[in-house]
């Protein structure tokens, strides 16, 4: 596929800043949500957002997008706020309540769906859609609307930013300064919840969450400040968006939904295994290096007391000596090999080791160091 | 001088569970106080109580002689450090300019005045050269500091701290103990829920024991003294000869 | 009633009960969400099997999917482990990419192979009653009926065998451990029934609505009763009837039987929620009227007894300050007072209240503890 031809071609074009706009947005939001550990929330929201998608549908008669989201929107906010209520007024725990909230308005949906497929306007076939995301289906007049809800979502997340922020992090500190730390729980979801509706037609009602939590999971491991984080999951969530959905738009029987999460999950891997200061691969090389340090620094202070202990600097001592010196720890031999790569401990005979000059001196220095 | 805190007939109580009942307080301006109580003894809460974050039954809470929700400026408070997510996104200048968020307002952005209180206060605290450090990296007795530098950023005349020496390192409780000597001779007044009942008479003027009601509040040498300490810890509270236990106003 | 639909029936309420016995201890654990993860995920185990053996009607696809089942937990559990990202967190990365996997595959299956997308949300029990296991020339019945059957059997033999182990590694894992229980193994042996049990009710219902069978029934059963053994039984018998009722439904509607019967479940929940006898919305809230009075009486009596003897007694007990200081508005202190004075707490006179005998030992019992 031609790297950038697609920009030429109306139809892709479309398609990709509208599914960049909704991983945007989602990137945004998604890093609240990640950060209050509200990430199955998102899930809980798009999946229940599907009997409003029905119902919209069987009391308007039109499958217009707006009408649809609005209908997706009203029964995620209510599921929501279902799940939220059913939490603090019942000893159900919020796992259970999402649970509850999700599977049961979900299943109400495909209830709805397969009730609209048997009537005789069989002209939903477009909400099959919703299911598992088709962006294809995209009109420039949608992404459009899409890309002012997004907007107003961000623009609010912006202009009430520090409100936000203190909230997320300490909301019993945010309450004693007078903020409303309800109603700005309440935006948040909200916006949340707009987040959300403006993809399910690309990325479908099972998926949509993923969206949601990948991108800001990934940020999180680059950045230590919140404005990062938030920007480049932003970045990962457009980038995810567009790729899928021009990736899933050149094949044919695949919806966009999965190959979105595919992307998504591509550079989330990637995030945890390689960035720098948190990814798995770079703390374990720094482990060792740490342990290798520690350990070299331990023998040689053992070589070094060895030494004292003996007329003759030259002395040798056998290798399992230093060993159990150490305590049995395992690498002690790595430890002498390279202290002598360092010039600081030399091999006599077979198995014998003894100190230098040079680190006799590096001893002493560190001796010093730590009294 | 008005007091600090005058408390009157205040009960909270958790759906049907009285958390406190009928508690008459009051607390003078300048000194530093302690409020001392077994577990569930209602001294988070009665703090909560007086910063609205849980609605009381009944009763009312002045500060400085007027409703908190006029005085919201006055008072500044340090809750407990367990509930904190460490691994957000921020770092330690980040946390202590929060403290003034209060006094931005909505829409305003912290600039550079903002920056420098905050770098001021974390200087009082010995935290300056750890401002841009990532708060996870912090130990226990560096976060409580931060939380410190966040309160004096506040400038509050009133201070509400939810057991502060709770879990520090010597250095910190010294740097703690100091802040509030400080505070004192500011003429502020410090409301501290504690937990060590041996340090109460070293760092504090003034107690209140509290165990759903208030069993004893005063000036720490006449009100800490064991028939009190028992009377307030002991499991069972009779109730005295009528009259009222001493020290409510 | 045709013997297909009473045959639907069955299946339906086999699945529904095998998956509640579990779906109890996953509520109690706080890992719904866990069953969420496993119903996607297991797709990929059965997409995975079917490239194998290129047939649905294989038991390795139960296996695979079972397996993965289990597999999905020790990964999200890896991830978790990594520091970097919280558990709920996790359980929103781990599953989606199994699933997208899978859909994909699936969309990738060589034409003539196929395998809809809406059966996997739906599961196909309508069409369950054709399939049959003829062995020896003997018609045994639809061959759901038998698995759903067995998992439904082995579950309980499982929860009834391991039932106190399950109880303990529960509610005190430390004790467990103590105990010589390990707590690891029964997490890991309870996460493998949830996944057979997901994959036995994925044929019935589809991957979605499996999570509606763990969890919802428990959830109700949870709202009414507070002794393990009875919420087990009350979460059968919730599931049970969802499936009879979702079944009804679906009938009447012309509409999916999956669907259907988490809508039934639903709305049995809600009902849990309004209608349970102690904890139930309606209960609640009669018993907070109540005792909105006895507790008004008990404030009443506190305060008087407070305040007498001392200088501000006069002030105190009179009624109008005690409407400021207590925040009563006027109608409620004079029905308040009503109360108390009947209860023979107080005493009126001259628009102040004296405290009875009876009234001081209430005051006093209130505040022991």
């Amino acid at each position: 596929m031609d790297l950038l031809g697609w920009w030429s071609d109306y139809t892709l074009r479309t398609v990709a800043l509208g599914t960049a706009t909704i991983g945007a947005t989602a990137g945004v939001l998604g890093s609240f949500a990640v950060l209050r550990r509200q990430s199955l929330l998102g899930d809980t929201i798009s999946h229940a957002a599907l009997p409003g998608i029905a119902l919209a549908f069987l009391l308007t008669g039109t499958k217009a997008l707006p009408v649809l989201i609005a209908g997706a929107a009203v029964a995620g906010w209510l599921g929501a706020r279902a799940a939220g209520g059913l939490t603090s007024v019942t000893r159900l725990k919020s796992d259970a309540a999402l649970g509850v909230v999700l599977s049961v308005f979900f299943g109400f949906g495909l209830m709805l769906l397969t009730f609209i497929q048997r009537r005789p306007d069989a002209t939903q076939a477009g909400l099959d859609t919703f299911l598992f995301g088709q962006a294809a289906a995209l009109l420039q007049r949608d992404v459009v609307a899409m890309a002012a809800v997004g907007a107003a979502a961000v623009s609010l997340v912006a202009l009430f930013w520090k409100e936000i922020k203190v909230q997320t992090f300490d909301p019993g500190f945010a309450a004693s300064i007078g903020l409303p730390v309800a109603r700005l729980d309440l935006l948040v979801t909200t916006l949340l919840v707009a987040a959300i509706v403006i993809g399910l037609e690309s990325v479908g009602v099972v998926l949509m969450s993923a969206l949601v939590v990948a991108p800001a999971a990934a940020a999180r491991q680059w950045t230590d400040h919140l404005s990062g984080m938030v920007v480049l999951a932003a970045a990962f969530g457009a980038v995810s968006g567009a790729s899928g959905a021009l990736i899933s738009a050149s094949a044919r029987h695949l919806p966009t939904g999965p190959v979105v999460v595919l992307c998504a999950s591509l550079i989330v891997v990637v995030s945890l295994l390689a960035a720098p200061a948190r990814g798995v691969v770079i703390r374990r090389a720094r482990d060792r290096r740490a342990r290798r340090r520690f350990g070299t620094r331990a023998v040689l202070s053992d070589l070094y007391a060895l030494a004292r202990q003996h007329d003759d600097p030259e002395h040798a001592h056998a290798a399992a000596v230093l060993e159990a010196m150490s305590g049995g720890r395992s690498g002690v031999r790595g430890d002498l090999e390279e202290l002598e790569r360092r010039g600081m401990a030399r091999r006599a005979g077979d198995d014998g080791w003894f100190i230098t000059d040079a680190g006799r001196a590096r001893a002493e220095r560190e001796l010093e160091e730590t009294s | 001088m008005r007091p600090a805190i005058q408390i009157e007939d205040l009960t909270v109580a958790y759906g049907d569970t009285p958390v406190l009942w009928d508690v008459d307080l009051e607390v003078p301006s300048g000194v530093l106080a302690a409020v001392v109580g077994p577990n569930g003894a209602g001294k988070t809460t009665l703090m909560k109580a007086i910063l609205r974050l849980v609605e009381p039954a009944a009763g009312r809470v002045l500060v400085e002689g007027k409703p908190y929700a006029e005085q919201r400026r006055l008072v500044g408070y340090v809750p407990q450090r367990g509930s904190i997510d460490w691994d957000f996104p921020t770092t330690v200048l980040d946390v202590v300019t929060m403290g003034r968020y209060g006094e931005l307002g909505l829409f305003r952005r912290p600039g550079r005045r903002e920056r420098d209180l905050a770098m001021e206060a974390l200087a009082e605290v010995g935290m300056a050269d750890l401002a841009d450090r990532h708060i996870s990296r912090l130990s226990g007795g560096q976060q409580q500091r931060v939380f410190l530098a966040r309160a004096i950023v506040q400038d509050a005349r009133v201070y509400l701290m939810d057991e502060p020496f709770q879990g520090v390192d010597a250095t910190t409780e010294r740097a703690i103990v100091r802040l509030l000597r400080d505070f004192r001779r500011a003429g502020k007044t410090v409301i501290v829920v504690h937990h060590d009942l041996q340090t109460v008479e070293e760092y504090f003027d003034w107690v209140t024991l509290l165990n759903v009601r208030v069993v004893a509040a005063g000036p720490v040498q006449e009100v800490f003294d064991e028939e009190n300490l028992r009377a307030t810890y002991g499991g069972r509270i009779a109730f005295a000869a009528p009259g009222g236990p001493p020290g409510d106003a | 009633m045709t013997a297909a639909q009473l045959e639907i029936q069955a299946i339906a309420v086999c699945a529904a009960v095998a998956c509640a016995v579990p779906g109890s201890f996953l509520v109690l654990r706080r890992m719904s969400l866990m069953s969420d993860a496993i119903a996607h995920s297991m797709l990929l185990g059965i997409v995975l099997a079917f490239y194998v053996v290129r047939s649905l009607q294989s038991p390795l696809l139960v296996v695979a999917a079972a397996l993965t089942g289990v597999a999905t937990v020790a990964l999200v559990e890896a991830v978790a482990k990594t520091q970097l990202v919280r558990e709920d967190a996790a359980i929103g990365l781990v599953f989606p990419l199994l699933f997208s996997v899978a859909v994909v595959l699936i969309a990738r299956l060589p034409s003539g192979v196929h395998l809809d997308a809406d059966v996997v949300l739906l599961g196909e029990l309508a069409f369950a009653p054709y399939e049959r296991w003829i062995a020896f020339g003997w018609d045994l019945g639809p061959k759901a009926l038998w698995v759903t059957g067995t998992i439904l059997v082995l579950n309980v033999a499982f929860v009834t065998a391991f039932f106190k182990e399950l109880e303990v590694t529960t509610f005190d894992p430390g004790l467990a451990a103590a105990l010589g229980m390990s707590p690891v193994v029964f997490h890991y042996g309870l996460m493998g029934v949830v996944s057979v049990s997901a994959v036995g009710a994925f044929d019935a219902v589809g991957a979605v609505l499996v999570i509606a069978l763990l969890i919802v029934p428990p959830s109700a059963a949870y709202l009414l009763t507070d002794r393990l053994q009875s919420m087990i039984l009350v979460a059968a018998a919730t599931g049970a009837l969802s499936a009879i009722a979702g079944f009804w439904l679906a009938h009447w509607l012309d509409a999916s039987i999956a669907g259907s019967m988490a809508s039934a479940a639903g709305i049995l929940f809600l009902l849990a929620l309004l209608f349970a006898p102690d904890r139930g919305l309606v209960a609640a809230a009669r018993r907070r009227a109540r005792r909105r009075w006895e507790f008004a009486h008990t404030m009443l009596a506190i305060h008087l007894f407070h305040h007498e003897g001392t200088p501000q007694a006069a002030r105190e007990s009179s009624m109008r300050h005690l409407g400021e200081s207590l925040r009563w508005n006027d109608d409620f202190r004079e029905r308040a007072v009503a109360g108390a004075a009947e209860r023979g707490l107080v005493t009126r006179h001259d628009g102040r209240l004296t405290l009875t005998d009876a009234g001081r030992d209430l005051a006093r019992r209130a505040v022991v503890r």
